[in-house]
């Protein structure tokens, strides 16, 4: 059997494809997901229509524009400036205060600002919208307290759980642990045990008296590893460079890893079964693994909001409940007894991928 | 200690072809037996199955007293094969892929050294090459050596010499001829006529049927006729003027001469032939009574099952 590992180990270091894939990939999605697709706001231009220009309205302009969220592109003069404005695709928003600004809320309590956005891309206006009127209602409760007087205006109040600067980077981090264990340890697997078979190099394992399940752990063993070994540079690119914290325990969260990283290793076993070239056994992995892990497993589009075909089939990915795991760990800090169902779920899972892939894997040709 | 095999009515087929048609014979302990045929006569498949890589549809075959299907694991501890496909690892050095077969068998390279010696000295100047770099002979050694590094009694080559240069073919065959001695029982494969002399017996075949079972030489001595060795100066019209010299047998191109088969007596007909061809004007005409080889038993073989064939249509 050591035998068959050092073996593995040979294939693998002396590939340098198969290194950049291990290695090179997992970091490239960290810092992509970590950097580039992110959902924050930051330094969005954004034009001013102050019909008021009065103390209130310049104290309001001053707090949008000392978050460092937006920055002031212009100040516009009149309603026939906004549109414009927005075609030169620079500007994301318009804030339009009313004129008499703060006589009005001195007198009637209540004053008006209009927020127009550029929606071509919902997300960042969705956001650019809560972003402003958070600012803007946090100056009005401060303000309150001040006058102490009438109720100016009733501020929506939202507070963020676990997330509280809804930094994308703590929702995506989970994600990437779960499709990168799944990339590495599905399919590199299934292409190893595939590559033997194109090769003809298993019509001679399996003309020795080497046991089937010898040569798969053989297989399987070294992945293990080198998956163990990304799990932890992901954990710690994201604890140092994005600065996300692991409220739960460590130990338990390399521990549900450890088991999800076996489920995906089974799962490839399973799909080279199936599959004659690696190939095969890519493409398989890619589409019938890798695009409903990270579409149907809540990674990026929570399931709650899908239609319920989608919902039930997003049961049975594995991902999923992993991901409601790890985010269980690292964001809410809670501990086993939270989650033991869906570590029950994955356990399973990967008790029927195993039983159905020794079942499957032949002491013969086909 | 070496090995007897008995093959029994086997059938096998694949969809539609039927690679294998009812094939029965015996094996004796230590032979040197040769599977002779083209591509497509079922060489491989008949390997795959004694190997139990694949099942066949009926039939039986026991290696000593165990059957293939069923002890198959005892069979295992004592086969030697190496697939037609060269199948080890391109990424790994010689002695790597040496080491990894020796564990495999739960031996070392060390405790059976002294049988792959003689294979492995050839190729021990290159074992911290990678195998995929190494010419298509040495390849062939080291998958030889790979074989037969758990010692086993029965050793299975499937078209070995296939693709590799004459040379290293010739010292391929003096390498098996020095593991007969080892006691082990070798059955060997191979698509090249000539091969079949080194064999101690030869099984030909073609299209999944046996077309006899003999020593080379009893073969050739069974041979039904003579043969002329024709050759002249044009030699594309020969081929077409030979054959409207009526005969029942067969002429056909063999390496540089064309040879005529015949059931009459061999002189007349070679007397016949030359005035024939010199009426036609050819020059430097010459013909010649040859001994057949294996490969002029196995076209007449050929020529026997395909007329008795079409006769039963007719």
């Amino acid at each position: 059997m050591w035998a068959f590992i050092k073996k593995e180990f040979y294939h693998i270091f002396r590939d340098y494809r198969t290194m950049i894939i291990l290695f090179g990939m997992p970091l490239a999605q960290v810092f992509l997901f970590g950097f580039a697709i992110t959902n924050d706001i930051n330094n969005a231009h954004i034009a001013i229509l102050d019909n008021s220009k009065d103390v209130v309205t310049r104290e309001i302009t001053r707090k949008l524009l000392s978050s460092h969220y937006f920055i002031l592109d212009r100040y516009l003069k009149s309603n026939k400036e906004i549109k414009p404005a927005f075609r030169k695709g620079e500007i994301k928003e318009v804030v339009v205060f009313e004129k008499n600004f703060a006589r009005k809320i001195k007198t009637e309590g209540k004053a008006h600002i209009q927020l127009i956005l550029d929606a071509s891309n919902p997300n960042t206006a969705n956001l650019l919208n809560s972003y402003t009127k958070g600012i803007i209602n946090t100056y009005m409760s401060q303000k309150l307290k001040l006058y102490g007087n009438l109720p100016l205006s009733i501020g929506v109040q939202s507070k963020m759980l676990y997330n509280k600067e809804l930094k994308s980077v703590y929702m995506f981090v989970p994600g990437i642990i779960t499709v990168i264990l799944m990339l590495v340890s599905a399919m590199m697997t299934s292409i190893s045990i595939t590559r033997e078979k194109e090769l003809g190099t298993m019509e001679a394992l399996l003309v020795s008296p080497v046991k089937p399940s010898i040569i798969i752990i053989g297989k399987v063993a070294p992945y293990v590893v080198l998956s163990f070994i990304n799990l932890i540079v992901i954990l710690l690119v994201s604890r140092f460079v994005f600065g996300m914290p692991v409220q739960g325990s460590v130990a338990l969260l390399l521990g549900e890893s450890l088991l999800f990283l076996f489920m995906a290793l089974s799962l490839g076993i399973l799909i080279s079964t199936i599959s004659k070239t690696q190939q095969q056994a890519m493409m398989l992995s890619m589409f019938a693994l890798m695009l409903p892990t990270i579409l149907l497993s809540g990674f990026i589009f929570p399931t709650e909001n899908m239609p319920v075909v989608l919902q039930y089939l997003s049961n049975i990915m594995p991902a999923k409940w992993f991901i409601i795991i790890i985010k269980n760990i690292m964001l809410k800090g809670v501990g086993f007894i939270y989650f033991w169902k869906e570590t029950l779920i994955i356990f399973l899972m990967t008790l029927l991928f195993v039983s159905l892939s020794i079942k499957k894997f032949s002491i013969r040709l086909k | 200690m070496s090995v007897s095999i008995n093959i029994k009515n086997i059938v096998k087929s694949y969809e539609e072809v039927e690679a294998l048609k009812d094939i029965s014979l015996s094996i004796k302990p230590n032979e040197l037996f040769g599977f002779i045929g083209p591509d497509g006569a079922g060489k491989t498949t008949l390997f795959r199955i004694l190997t139990g890589l694949i099942l066949a549809n009926r039939g039986t075959i026991n290696i000593n007293q165990w059957d293939v299907v069923k002890n198959y694991k005892q069979i295992r501890k004592i086969t030697g094969y190496m697939p037609g496909r060269f199948s080890l690892y391109m990424d790994l050095t010689v002695e790597e892929n040496l080491r990894f077969y020796a564990r495999l068998f739960n031996t070392s390279m060390e405790e059976n050294y002294d049988l792959i010696k003689d294979v492995y000295e050839q190729i021990a100047p290159f074992k911290n090459r990678r195998a995929g770099v190494l010419s298509g002979g040495m390849k062939q050694k080291l998958a030889l050596s790979c074989a037969l590094i758990h010692k086993p009694r029965l050793l299975i080559l499937d078209e070995p010499t296939t693709g590799v240069d004459v040379i290293s073919r010739k010292e391929f065959w003096e390498l098996l001829k020095k593991m007969q001695k080892r006691e082990i029982t070798i059955l060997v494969s191979t698509p090249y006529m000539n091969e079949a002399a080194l064999c101690d017996r030869v099984a030909l075949m073609q299209s999944g049927k046996l077309l006899t079972v003999d020593t080379p030489q009893q073969i050739v001595n069974d041979f039904e006729g003579h043969i002329l060795a024709v050759k002249a100066d044009q030699m594309y019209p020969l081929l077409n003027d030979l054959l409207t010299i009526k005969t029942n047998g067969q002429v056909y191109r063999f390496g540089e001469t064309l040879h005529f088969v015949t059931s009459a007596n061999p002189t007349k007909m070679q007397e016949k032939i030359t005035s024939f061809l010199e009426e036609k004007k050819y020059r430097n005409i010459s013909v010649e009574k040859i001994i057949p080889v294996i490969e002029d038993c196995f076209l007449a073989f050929m020529n026997k099952t395909t007329t008795s064939w079409t006769k039963e249509k007719k």
